[in-house]
Formats: structure tokens, sequence, C-alpha cells
């Protein structure tokens, strides 16, 4: 039904449906990118209450196309603003590594647990652009054609920086490895 | 399975989804529905015989403003959250959580050890 059409029950319905599918994408993205709960929450918090005031708009722009990518765009420009309102810019993704042991198994833990260390401080050292598109990609599970959409790209520019982060996060991993084995 | 592949593996693993609090989606659901209903509730009592006065004016017009626009609820939304929630339910879910995580790192300190 075109946008125009819908009445309010319907849209609120129809972003409460938004909303439970993708509050665990927008908290992902938020605490990966602001690198602890507390941040995370609000993060996620003015992003629905952001995303509920413009909705019908943006279900009236979209042209049918999901809008998840809308979404991590509405917590991208907010955590800009927190960064810039606060005047910093947090060191690494995840400020507390070990914070994650609550998402993650025992098991994985004992198995990989420095590894999986190395990797979110590698994270934490790529551009912010980088380390948005991975987030997007590994945490997310988005394509590269949403990916695109979240940060203002194109598809082929999308696929060439998540191509960079990936190989550059490699080396920045390996390297820490090298130095650790000595 | 190729160097790569095997590195976007750990990738994947490094970077698994976050599940929220449960507290939040409750709260954001409370939040988006008293948005909603007070706005309502305050149109539906706005009387036009009142609104010959001009000193009348703000409320409806407040209520207008909250309905259309979410982002005003942020501010309510701070400070109960600030007054209450921090140190309430909440802070019984946190320090669960926080528990779980210091016995996952001592776990793993004691198996570093090993």
């Amino acid at each position: 039904m075109p946008p125009q059409q819908r009445s309010k029950a319907e849209l609120d319905a129809e972003f409460s449906e938004l909303y439970r599918s993708h509050l665990r994408d927008v908290y992902s993205y938020a605490y990966y990118r602001v690198g602890n709960h507390h941040d995370a929450e609000d993060l996620t918090e003015q992003t629905f209450l952001q995303a509920y005031r413009h909705f019908e708009r943006a279900l009236r722009e979209s042209d049918g196309r999901p809008l998840r990518p809308w979404l991590i765009r509405i917590a991208h420009n907010l955590a800009a603003n927190l960064y810039r309102d606060r005047s910093r810019r947090p060191s690494s993704p995840i400020e507390d590594t070990s914070d994650l042991a609550a998402s993650h198994t025992t098991e994985e833990l004992v198995e990989g647990r420095e590894q999986l260390s190395r990797v979110l401080d590698g994270v934490g050292q790529l551009s912010e652009d980088r380390r948005e598109a991975l987030i997007m990609r590994f945490a997310l599970g988005m394509d590269n054609r949403e990916i695109a959409r979240a940060m203002g790209r194109s598809d082929g520019a999308t696929k060439v920086l998540i191509h960079r982060a990936v190989k550059q996060l490699e080396e920045i991993v390996a390297g820490e490895e090298a130095r650790a084995d000595e | 399975m190729s160097e790569a592949s095997s590195f976007e593996g750990l990738l994947h693993r490094a970077l698994s989804p976050v599940d929220p609090p449960e507290d939040l989606g409750v709260r954001l659901e409370s939040t988006l529905l008293s948005l909603t209903t007070s706005a309502a509730e305050e149109l539906e009592s706005w009387e036009l015989s009142a609104m010959r006065d001009p000193r009348n004016w703000a409320r409806p017009a407040a209520a207008v403003a909250v309905g259309g626009s979410a982002g005003v609820a942020l501010v309510l939304l701070r400070a109960r959250r600030s007054a209450s929630s921090r140190h309430s339910a909440l802070s019984g879910v946190r320090e669960a959580a926080e528990r779980t995580a210091g016995d996952l790192r001592e776990r793993a300190a004691r198996l570093r050890r090993f």
C-alpha cells in the first residue's frame, strides 16, 4: 500500500514490525560502534525514536526497498554526533574486549580468545569507514548493496572498501601474531 | 578452506551479533506507545471553546508536537532513565551480566595459566 494511503494505526503497526525485526541489528551496530553497552543502549533508543519520527517519509522514499540501511544510517549519524558532542572519539570500537565475553560461549573463549581479541583490536585500528563496513558485513550480515545504501556509496566503491578493510585487518592481525611469537 | 575465507570466518566469530538487554526492548516499546497515546488523549480533550483564549493554545500545540516528533520523548526517556532505571531493575540485569563476564574472564585467566 502506498505510504500516503496508510492510516496512523497501519503506520504504527509497520513500524513495530521494523523495530522487532531490526532491534538486534541496530544494537549490534551500536555496540561495536561505541564499544560499551551503556552508550549502545542510548544510541539504539535514539535511533528508533528518530526513525519513528521520519518513518512515513522513509517508507515513501524507499520505494519498497528494505529499510535496514536507513536505520543503520541513522545510527551512524547519531554516533557521529555523540562523539562530536563529547569531543572525543573511541580509540577502539571495543573499549574493553573482555566485555565481549558475555556474547561469546566459553568454548569460543577457550579456543580462540587471543585471536578474537587481536581481531577486535585490529578492527579498532582501521579507519572509521573501513571499520563501519566490517561491522555491517560481519556483525549484521548485510550485503554490499545494503552497506552501500547505509554508507551513501556506490556498490562498486563499497566492494573495494570491504576488500581493503579485510586485507588491512589481516595484515594487522598477522603483524600482532608475529610480535607475540617473538 | 582458503586463507581468506578462514580469516573471514574468524571475523564472523569476532564480530558476532550482540543481543540487546531484554529491558531495552520493553522500555523502548512503552516509550513509543506512551508517546502516541498521550498525544492522542491530549488532542481528544481539546475543547474548542477553550481555544478562544490564546493562553490555552500552548497545550494542544505541545500535544501535536509530541505526537509528530518522537525526538521530544528522548528528553523524558533520559530523565526517567537517569532517575530510576540505572538503580532498579536494570541494575539487577547489569550486575548479573557483569558477574557473568567476570566469571568468564576469571576462567579465561585460569586457562591461560595452564
